[in-house]
């Protein structure tokens, strides 16, 4: 029965074309922007490292006071002086601390122009906290970070670019004039949205190409290429060293806490650390320290942009009005049926089976409108760099999964939209149609 | 038109009477709302930035050798003097950021010396005695930098100008009611006074994000060159020769000295696309929200005449028997008018409270402003237009049924 049923409702697609088609496009349209403004709203609210974004977490301190910080919120990253202490202290087993750096690359060839490579200057637990792949060699060690060594870890992309993907382990590369051993080439990796560098603006940025230790980009006086906030309080003196130690804040600072428990503790070294602070006289206010993991940054920082969460509410509106559309139109083509339904009742087909007839015609037109869907989401992508900004378009694409979940929101959503018109069908009374008849 | 029996008409097929008028008050209310932010984004995207957009570029310029601030200055000076040289070139001006950059230096500026909290955001540019033509910035009072105030500067360093040139929004703010000229600003946090020599006429703060609207138009320009790894370099064209001058100039540089970087994709940016890519978001915002609207009218719309055509289908012998009685034509068209008057109506009504609802829960989600009245009013006379010009057809077709039709009996 059920396969006759589905030939019954193609055969009825072809029946009014102007409704079904009106059906179609209308299911075609909401399901294909619904689609499309998903596809961008996953990217930007995706967590980035679901395994571990619930032991990994960015401390902050109120280096500022009540009277300067930021309606009562710390800045968000730490100052040198803050970011080197909590390191040394080592109350957590991984912690990391980082820095935006933008240095020149002189390739090897002559004739070859320079050209900038961006990245941070970090510790080596960067790598094992954030799950960096690798594809050759590996992050450096903690020696090298204590030795202040000129080592560096270099993207693929960079790899392909300066050694054509040759395994380039232990080979020189000169960044910023200065000559750096690599020790690691990563695998593509590219976590978005950015989560451990929300604070320079990041989220979304182009691919980090280097890595360099932190103690050697600031022997060498390398600035940071992201963000410096000095508040409102930028009379730090005059010099790197004054400001380097002053209360300005670059470093984003991350720890990897496994349980519940080492966080608690940590909130509470934290505490102390700033409590120390206010009996040495640096602090004058009460410890004011925050500690929070992956999501809850990400939900801090705002990094989904308002414009994807508005247009994929529009959407969904759009695909709901769609939706009501379908089931006045649905209603119209199921109801000029009348008599044939008063026909089929009087011969003995119960209340169900018409039922089931109208439904299963419902997802036929559901199928088509899914197709077209499909279709128009397909193009939709491709224009989406116009509606969004290019870092952004580029992380929508149209994948298995969404091609899969097109077709069943479109069948389940016009079956859903069936019910009201399925069960109006399944009411007709036999005998008022066979008597008009 | 008597209303009493196209009520009574209505409670027959209570079930698409309904549909349209959701159908038509949803609509509404989306389309209120996605005009509305049109509206806000376009006030966005037309907002001037206060220089002669159509003969200026950038060019970003990184220094390939991390070379000492001295040499830096000595390179800067020397590309500023090859690119006037160019005959494309109208002016150049060196710059640490200009407006719709995105990223640049903002600092909170005081009026007097006290550490009270400063609540006055501004962006610094800085510039040289060059700048204000090249941005094509008029003065609307005091005077411009002479060669002789431009010094240096390194960044950690503060910012010790003695004269500065303010934005006339900002001169505004600072110095309500009188003039800014002569005043004394705080610009570095610290209580080192600058004088304010000049006011500029409209000129944009770095940034067009929405942390910076309250502070949009406020900028300072200060008198130096500032020595990092990375210069920017304003360039205005002659008028109507930008191509040939984006073309030259970098060339130009090059033949200066090859330990620079000039990124060959965005490295040298026409005005035009920086102001694309500040308001990018914005623009994709208003197009998304057009090409809604459009297609939730033209889908409403069909869903009305889809419907509308059904109930005319089924009440083909009521018509004829109206008919047969003595309605005319006229009759017969404008009770279908009436009838989707009716049932527009109610949906608009409906529609109305409904936009107003998502539009106050939008000013609570996001940084949304208030929607007018003037919207709402707009979309309830539109889509009683348009449900009054989609019921058309079907109307037309209903008034053409024969009287004829009474006597058949299917």
């Amino acid at each position: 029965m059920f396969g006759y049923y589905v030939e019954l409702g193609l055969r009825s697609l072809k029946r009014n074309p102007l409704l079904t088609a009106l059906m179609v496009m209308a299911i075609g349209f909401g399901v294909a922007a619904s689609m499309i403004t998903w596809s961008v709203f996953r990217a930007v609210s995706g967590n980035p490292i679901p395994e571990k974004s619930n032991q990994l977490y960015t401390a902050l301190i109120d280096s500022r006071g009540p009277n300067y910080n930021n309606k009562g919120e710390p800045p968000s990253a730490l100052n040198y002086t803050d970011a080197v202490a909590l390191i040394k202290a080592h109350k957590a087993e991984h912690q990391t601390l980082l820095y935006s750096v933008s240095l020149s690359v002189l390739p090897q060839s002559g004739d070859s122009l320079p050209f900038t490579a961006g990245g941070y200057a970090t510790n080596a637990d960067f790598f094992s906290m954030f799950d960096t792949p690798f594809q050759y060699g590996g992050a450096w060690n903690a020696s090298d970070d204590d030795g202040h060594a000129a080592v560096v870890v270099i993207s693929h992309e960079l790899n392909e670019q300066l050694f054509g993907g040759a395994n380039s382990v232990g080979r020189e590369v000169t960044l910023g004039m200065h000559n750096y051993r690599i020790v690691g080439v990563t695998a593509h990796w590219d976590p978005k949205p950015r989560y451990y560098d929300l604070f320079d603006g990041n989220e979304f940025g182009e691919p980090v190409q280097i890595y360099i230790p932190f103690n050697r980009a600031m022997d060498l006086q390398i600035d940071t290429a992201g963000t410096n906030n000095c508040g409102t309080l930028m009379d730090y003196g005059s010099g790197r060293d004054a400001w380097v130690h002053g209360e300005c804040v670059w470093i984003p600072f991350w720890v990897e806490l496994p349980t519940a428990a080492d966080a608690t503790q940590y909130r509470d070294f934290l505490t102390a650390y700033s409590d120390e602070q206010r009996r040495g006289g640096r602090f004058h206010w009460a410890p004011n320290v925050r500690l929070r993991n992956v999501t809850n940054w990400l939900d801090y920082q705002h990094v989904v942009p308002s414009e994807s969460r508005i247009s994929l509410m529009v959407s969904v509106g759009f695909f709901v009005i769609c939706l009501i559309n379908t089931i006045g139109l649905l209603l119209a083509k199921f109801m000029r049926r009348a008599p044939e339904i008063g026909v089929r009742r009087a011969l003995g087909a119960p209340r169900r089976q018409i039922y089931g007839q109208f439904l299963i015609e419902a997802a036929t037109v559901g199928l088509a409108g899914g197709l077209m869907g499909l279709l128009l989401t397909a193009v939709g992508m491709l224009g989406v760099g116009l509606l969004f900004e290019s870092a952004i378009a580029r992380l929508a694409h149209l994948d298995l999964s969404l091609v899969a979940l097109t077709m069943v929101v479109a069948i389940f959503a016009t079956v859903l939209a069936a019910f009201y018109p399925a069960w109006r069908a399944a009411q007709v009374q036999p005998a008022w149609q066979l008597k008009s008849n | 038109m008597q209303i009493k029996p196209i009520l009574a008409a209505m409670r027959h097929h209570r079930a698409g009477t309904v549909l349209i008028a959701l159908q038509i008050a949803l609509t509404l209310a989306i389309v209120c709302n996605a005009l509305f932010i049109i509206q806000q984004r376009m006030a966005r995207v037309s907002r001037p930035s206060g220089v002669d957009e159509s003969n200026l570029f950038v060019i970003e310029n990184f220094w390939a050798d991390q070379s000492s601030p001295q040499r830096i200055d000595a390179q800067m000076r020397a590309d500023l003097l090859a690119l006037r040289q160019l005959g494309s070139v109208q002016d150049v001006a060196p710059a640490n950021s200009f407006p719709m950059h995105g990223s640049g230096w903002d600092n909170f500026v005081k009026t007097t010396p006290d550490p009270i909290r400063p609540t006055l955001d501004s962006a610094i540019y800085f510039s040289d005695d060059h700048t204000l033509a090249t941005l094509g910035v008029s003065l609307i009072g005091g005077r411009n930098f002479t060669s002789s105030e431009v010094g240096s500067q390194t960044p950690p360093d503060p910012m010790l100008a003695s004269e500065v040139i303010i934005s006339k929004a900002l001169a505004q703010t600072a110095f309500p009611h009188e003039s800014a000229l002569g005043k004394t600003i705080y610009v570095s946090g610290g209580n080192h006074p600058s004088t304010v020599i000049g006011v500029t006429n409209t000129l944009q703060a770095h940034t067009v994000a929405s942390w910076m609207n309250n502070y949009a138009y406020n900028a300072i320009l200060l008198p130096a060159r500032l020595l990092t790894d990375r210069t920017y370099y304003l360039v205005r064209s002659r008028p109507g020769q930008l191509a040939a001058a984006m073309h030259d100039a970098p060339r130009a540089l090059f033949a200066q000295s090859r330990m620079r970087i000039i990124n060959p994709k965005d490295g040298v940016m026409s005005f035009a696309q920086v102001r694309k890519a500040a308001y990018g978001r914005d623009l994709g915002m208003a197009i998304l929200m057009g090409i809604v609207s459009l297609v939730l009218l033209a889908i409403t719309a069909a869903g009305i005449v889809g419907l509308t055509s059904f109930w005319v289908g089924q009440r083909r012998k009521q018509i004829g028997i109206r008919r047969a009685l003595g309605a005319t034509r006229h009759d017969i068209l404008s009770y279908f008018l009436t009838e989707n008057l009716l049932i527009g109506i109610s949906g608009v009504v409906i529609g109305a409270v409904l936009a107003f609802a998502i539009n106050l829960w939008m000013v609570t989600q996001f940084e949304m402003a208030r929607l007018s009245l003037a919207y709402v009013s707009i979309g309830v006379i539109a889509l009683l237009l348009l449900g009054q010009g989609a019921v058309l057809a079907p109307a037309v077709r209903a008034s053409n049924v024969p009287p004829v039709e009474a006597t058949r009996s299917v």
